[in-house]
């Protein structure tokens, strides 16, 4: 298993370099002055310019650069932001937290739903049940969820006046951040109503949010326990007498999750795109509407930061999912 | 030498028309998919006919007709079916208009990265060694970033717009075909007709083209179908984001983004391009699910 992870590791190492070369080039291959882009100031003296070129290091060799960039970034450096003029990193961490809230709501309920509809699908194959899931599916595949989610506001804040249009949180309930996470920390509040509040918020970006990876999922699951349901091992069980409920429960979904919890592990990325467009959607103050605020106001450190930070945290998910892929499937590992 | 080419090209022609017939019987059990294609057909007339369907100039603005909701409800007027935005402009117009520029940026965005892919994919897959290591570092790199934040960044640099958002998603989608070819290349290579083309002196362009990259089509095709239902996505969300299409151009996403403040105030300019994304994509990926199941014989028995 070790050997595992350190092959995994070492497989990884280039991509997460190259991750940082097009955070470092990103910057460099902007048109305009990348002085003036990072420094974030206009109409600057010659003298000034110079300054901050050498503040900045912009007039040392270009692999130098990228060193001195890889080393800042080891020191945990990620850059300054140009509008709030904290560090990039301190920033990510104040905003991470609704995101993370946001997605693990949305993977939960993508899970809760589509999982069983795959496998209820894939085990009635054929029947309405199978037909009307696998149609909704393939309509939530290709949803346009900025979409869906303006769609939702219109009828569920603007018809029924159920749920509040954005934010988190009623304006209202003030408390201090615990966890960072709305529920949990509204909750530790005791404040009436806040829990209430919090949740409100949070049920229709989470839904939005869900909608594809639930899709894909409900896909998945089901093409994965035809495949079982076919194999010989299934058809012997099944031979030996035991009941459906056994057959099913015990032998065919045991191993049809397997792919299935690689899927869901996966997502992220399709997360992490979708939370550009949920938060932008709900003003839901996470990293997707920063990132997106960050590029229209030019604050390219933040930019720059944050693109780093993303990948780098997609692609440790994703190899958490392949080291928990060959923890639940020995088959893997020794290959 | 003649005399078996000409035996051998109606052979090939009814090898064809029979290949082309057997896809067809796999495509069409496929309801779904057979639906999907009717409405792309349709989509596409719509979209090269345009100016001979739309009622009114997509950028026309009638002044005496804003935010007017469609023709059924209460205070619609007959001559905007599905009602105004709010400089007065007819949606149905926009919308039928828009048709062109959505299956135009499908068009483009799946070439590009195709060609681009399949180029890649193939030198990467046929020589292998170090360069297949470094091309498929590269695409581990692009794959690492959340497509359509890569495409917003690629965007950030190009400056916003059409084309430059055609190129960031066509630049984001290309490692999957990429991948796609060099899998299918590396299949096909141990094959005994590619040694056997390689012993009768087939060059290496011609080995790369002609042999073997016909014989990796069948999983390009269904990648291309899903990719572009994914360009019109990506395209829609930067033009909602500001970063793509710039108005007044009837782009769909373009559209959603100019409707977003009348949300409450008038359903229709919010509901109409949207569902145009849906019905479209939703065409699309029911046409790309009947090819998977046509084209891929690992499918094909269940």
């Amino acid at each position: 298993m070790f050997r595992f992870l350190l092959g995994k590791i070492a497989y990884l190492l280039p991509t997460f370099i190259g991750i940082t070369v097009v955070a470092f080039g990103f910057v460099r291959v902007l048109p305009g002055d990348p002085v003036l882009l990072m420094a974030g100031e206009r109409g600057l003296t010659a003298e000034r310019h110079a300054q901050l070129s050498a503040q900045l290091g912009f007039d040392r060799p270009i692999w130098q650069q990228y060193l001195d960039f890889l080393v800042r970034l080891f020191h945990g450096d990620f850059g300054t932001s140009l509008v709030t003029k904290k560090p990039v990193l301190t920033e990510f961490f104040t905003l991470f937290p609704a995101t993370l809230e946001l997605s693990l709501c949305a993977i939960l309920l993508a899970t809760a739903i589509g999982l069983p509809l795959g496998i209820f699908a894939a085990i009635r194959r054929g029947s309405w049940f199978d037909q009307v899931s696998m149609s909704s599916a393939l309509v939530g595949y290709s949803m346009p969820i900025f979409w869906w989610g303006l769609l939702l506001i219109i009828f569920f804040s603007g018809v029924l006046g159920w749920t509040p249009v954005s934010g988190r949180i009623s304006l209202m309930f003030y408390f201090p951040t615990v966890t960072g996470f709305m529920l949990v920390d509204s909750l530790l509040s005791g404040q009436d109503g806040a829990f209430t509040s919090a949740l409100s918020h949070l049920i229709l970006p989470t839904i939005v949010l869900a909608t594809i990876p639930m899709a894909v999922i409900a896909r998945q699951a089901r093409s994965a326990m035809l495949e079982v349901l076919g194999e010989d091992y299934v058809r012997t069980a099944r031979a030996k007498g035991l009941s459906a409920y056994r057959v099913v429960g015990l032998h065919a979904l045991r191993n049809a999750l397997i792919p299935v919890i690689t899927t869901i592990g996966l997502q992220v990325g399709t997360l992490m795109g979708g939370a550009i467009l949920t938060e932008t959607i709900f003003s839901w103050p996470g990293i997707g509407k920063a990132m997106v605020d960050s590029i229209s106001r030019r604050d390219y450190p933040s930019v720059q930061g944050g693109l780093l930070i993303i990948a780098a945290l997609v692609m440790t998910v994703n190899l958490l999912v392949d080291l928990l892929y060959g923890l639940i499937n020995p088959r893997i590992r020794h290959r | 030498m003649t005399v078996t080419t000409t035996e051998i090209e109606p052979v090939a022609a009814t090898g064809l028309r029979a290949q082309l017939s057997e896809f067809w019987h796999y495509f069409s059990v496929n309801k779904g998919a057979v639906i999907g294609l009717w409405v792309f057909v349709s989509l596409v007339l719509v979209a090269l006919f345009a100016p001979l369907i739309a009622p009114h100039d997509p950028i026309e603005q009638v002044r005496d007709a804003l935010l007017m909701p469609p023709a059924w409800a209460e205070k619609g007027d007959a001559r905007f079916l599905l009602g105004t935005d709010a400089v007065g402009r007819d949606i149905l117009s926009r919308l039928i208009f828009g048709a062109r520029y959505s299956l135009f940026i499908g068009c483009v965005v799946v070439v590009v990265a195709l060609s681009g892919g399949i180029l890649i994919g193939l030198v990467a897959g046929f020589f292998g060694g170090w360069v297949d290591t470094v091309i498929m570092r590269v695409m581990d790199v692009i794959l690492a970033f959340p497509s359509l934040l890569l495409a917003l960044v690629l965007v950030a640099i190009l400056g916003p717009g059409l084309t430059n958002a055609m190129i960031a998603i066509a630049l984001v989608l290309q490692p999957h075909f990429a991948r796609l070819t060099r899998a299918a290349v590396m299949g096909e290579l141990p094959r005994e007709y590619v040694m056997a083309a390689r012993v009768a002196g087939a060059g290496k362009m011609r080995l790369m083209f002609r042999t073997i990259l016909p014989n990796c089509l069948a999983p390009l095709i269904v990648q291309a179908t899903l990719s572009f239902s994914g360009a019109i996505l990506d395209a829609a969300a930067l033009g909602f984001l500001g970063m793509g299409a710039q108005r007044p151009t009837p782009e769909w996403g373009t559209m959603l983004a100019e409707a977003r403040e009348f949300i409450l105030a008038a359903w229709w300019v919010v509901t109409f391009p949207g569902l145009a994304i849906l019905i479209t994509v939703l065409a699309i990926n029911l046409m790309g699910d009947g090819l998977r199941d046509a084209l891929d014989p690992k499918l094909k028995r269940s």
